[in-house]
């Protein structure tokens, strides 16, 4: 069998370690799916009414605001999720498992991406599960089929990027303690961008900021697809963002886990 | 010749910590023929542990010339750990995966095809005592089971080599001796075993030759029998009812094998002697042809413990000077 092959076989069997762990331990994928609903309801039902109006154009309201903020909040389930992926593999680094993973002859990126692929598979579903309440609760998108492939697309492969730098802060973690605070200034970038009030709204500084962070042109681009807004360039640079944080951050990781 | 399985030249490793650069291992050579069982005997500290992390690649040495399976272990790393197997001081099993399926695991690894990785779980369930544990989380093991699993995991691929950093500590009797089973089951089929421990009765059981490593230097090496030949004080200790009968005793043993030290007060004669059975049979048929009743009689052998704590000790005292 060629380099390749072994290294796709021994990826497959770590996927499959990973996914059986988080099934036998659904507390932590149920917190995942739980907290980001919990968000939407709160934007939605708490401050929904008065942002909405907020927004400028349209009827406003609360209906105006369920459309708005799906997008951030689908943002803002990635990066809690990534404080998750990231305490989850400074822990396992720490299990004498990987030690032994370590004096195998095994494809070593192989351990990285049964993390990567787990965590995955299961924001995709937390995804899957907000979309769903929000369809219940008025989010009201006129996506066509290809529209929603394509914000499907965009939104894994942003999921994707932002696993492997969970997994590469995890890694650079001493403790899993401090691998769950790593990950914090994501959680607060979808506020920081046009996740939850039009960058407009922003002072000059903070405008600047919000425009130019990756998570805002990848929000508008979503919000574009599923919505109708407009998306002008975003979608170009959403992907290249997405495509530098994924090379760079796994790279980092295999590095870090070689080294160590 | 025979093949060596490890062949260590000067290793050395040395962790850098807040004052200064702490040696560990300094300057160890090892030669590990294969299809024997080599033991590594130290107290805490020693350098046991780190002289297996760097021959199992888990870490890098910083200096010495090492073959482990007969590869370089620093240009051929994959090659040697396609050869080996290691069981380290701490457990290392999949502690939310069941034990079978943490065998299935390493059979995955190993590449094993599905039929013959799932029939080789069975086997080694069987083996090591778990077929019962076998289907629920690791996690809910005692410390012995979590160690039984270990090994297995270690099995799965059939390793020629075998690395297993102090297996029986924290093992009853009962699963030390098991243990040791496994482990002389394996060196009959050719495998070859590195095992450090702090029992010094384990090596004597097990090994073909010990080495005892100190403060990072191996300070004695050879079979039990030679490491207890480095210390004096084997002896059969008589004791008689009467002066008459111990000086019939001190007269034929001395003229028998050179010397004989009595002590007249307690009515004992001290034989010098390696304590074996026949050295033992020797004697009483020797006094009994005499007719000299024995009244009582006490073996001492100067064990491996002696050995260990002679000489890491004299080390210590040459250390603090
Ligand atoms: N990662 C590390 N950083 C700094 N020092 C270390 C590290 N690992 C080991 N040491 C030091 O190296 C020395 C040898 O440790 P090692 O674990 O090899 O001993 P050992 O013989 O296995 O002891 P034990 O019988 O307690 O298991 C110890 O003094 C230890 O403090
Ligand atoms: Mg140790």
């Amino acid at each position: 069998m060629s380099t390749l092959t072994l290294a796709a076989r021994d990826s497959s069997t770590m996927v499959r370690r990973q996914l059986r762990r988080l099934l036998r331990y659904p507390s932590m994928t149920v917190q995942l799916v739980v907290t980001p609903v919990i968000l939407l309801l709160l934007f939605v039902y708490v401050f929904g009414g008065t942002l909405g109006d907020g927004l400028g154009g349209g009827p406003g309201g609360r209906d105006a605001y369920v459309n708005y903020v799906v997008p951030g909040i689908l943002l803002m389930a990635a990066a809690t999720a990534a404080t998750g992926t990231a305490v989850m593999v400074a822990t396992d680094m720490t299990e004498g498992i990987i030690a032994r993973f370590r004096t195998m002859r095994i494809s070593r990126a192989s351990v990285l991406t049964g993390h990567v692929v787990g965590s995955v598979i299961q924001q995709l579903l937390g995804m899957a599960v907000l979309i769903g309440i929000a369809l219940a609760i008025g989010f009201r998108p006129n996506a066509t089929p290809v529209e929603w492939l394509a914000a499907a697309g965009l939104l894994t492969f942003f999921v994707v990027a932002i696993t492997w730098l969970a997994v590469a802060l995890g890694l650079k973690s001493p403790t899993p303690e401090a691998a769950s605070n790593a990950p914090i200034p994501l959680v607060f970038l979808p506020f920081l961008g046009s996740g939850f009030v039009p960058t407009d709204s922003m002072p000059t500084v903070l405008r600047w900021f919000a425009e130019y962070q990756p998570l805002t042109p990848i929000m508008e681009t979503v919000r574009g697809l599923l919505l109708g807004t407009p998306i002008g360039n975003s979608a170009a640079i959403a992907t290249a963002w997405c495509a530098a944080i994924a090379a760079a951050s796994y790279l980092w990781a295999k590095s870090t886990f070689n080294k160590a | 010749m025979t093949n060596l399985a490890i062949a260590a030249n000067g290793l050395r490793k040395s962790y850098r910590d807040k004052d200064g650069d702490k040696v560990v291992l300094d300057g160890v050579d090892l030669a590990v023929p294969e299809g024997t069982i080599f033991s590594l005997l130290g107290p805490n500290g020693a350098g046991k542990t780190t002289t297996v992390q760097i021959l199992s690649t888990l870490i890098r040495a910083d200096g010495g010339q090492v073959q482990v399976a007969g590869y370089d272990l620093n240009r051929q790393a994959d090659d040697v750990r396609g050869a080996i197997g290691v069981t380290g001081q701490y457990s290392a099993v999949d502690k939310l995966l069941t034990g079978e399926e943490n065998l299935l695991l390493m059979a995955d690894l190993k590449h094993l095809p599905k039929r013959e990785g799932k029939r080789r779980a069975k086997e080694l369930l069987e083996k090591f005592d778990l077929v019962e544990a076998g289907g629920k989380p690791a996690a809910t093991y005692s410390g012995g089971m979590r160690r039984r699993l270990d090994l297995a995991m270690t099995l799965v691929g059939d390793p020629r080599l075998i690395f297993l950093d102090e297996p029986t500590t924290g093992l009853d009797p009962r699963s030390r001796r098991s243990m040791w089973g496994i482990v002389r089951d394996l060196v009959k089929n050719g495998v070859t075993i590195f095992l450090t421990t702090q029992y010094l009765e384990e090596a004597d059981e097990l090994a073909d030759r010990i080495a005892l490593l100190d403060h990072g230097r191996l300070i004695a090496e050879g079979t039990a029998e030679e490491l207890k030949r480095l210390i004096p004080g084997g002896h059969i200790e008589l004791t008689f009812a009467d002066t008459h009968l111990l000086e019939a005793a001190r007269h034929l043993v001395g003229a028998g094998t050179g010397a004989g030290a009595a002590a007249p007060e307690a009515l004992t004669l001290q034989v010098p002697s390696d304590g074996s059975v026949g050295a033992v049979r020797e004697l009483l048929a020797l006094l009994d042809e005499r007719s000299i009743d024995v009244a009582e009689m006490r073996v001492h052998t100067p064990d491996l413990d002696d050995v260990f704590l002679t000489l890491t000790g004299r080390q210590q005292k040459e250390s603090l000077r």
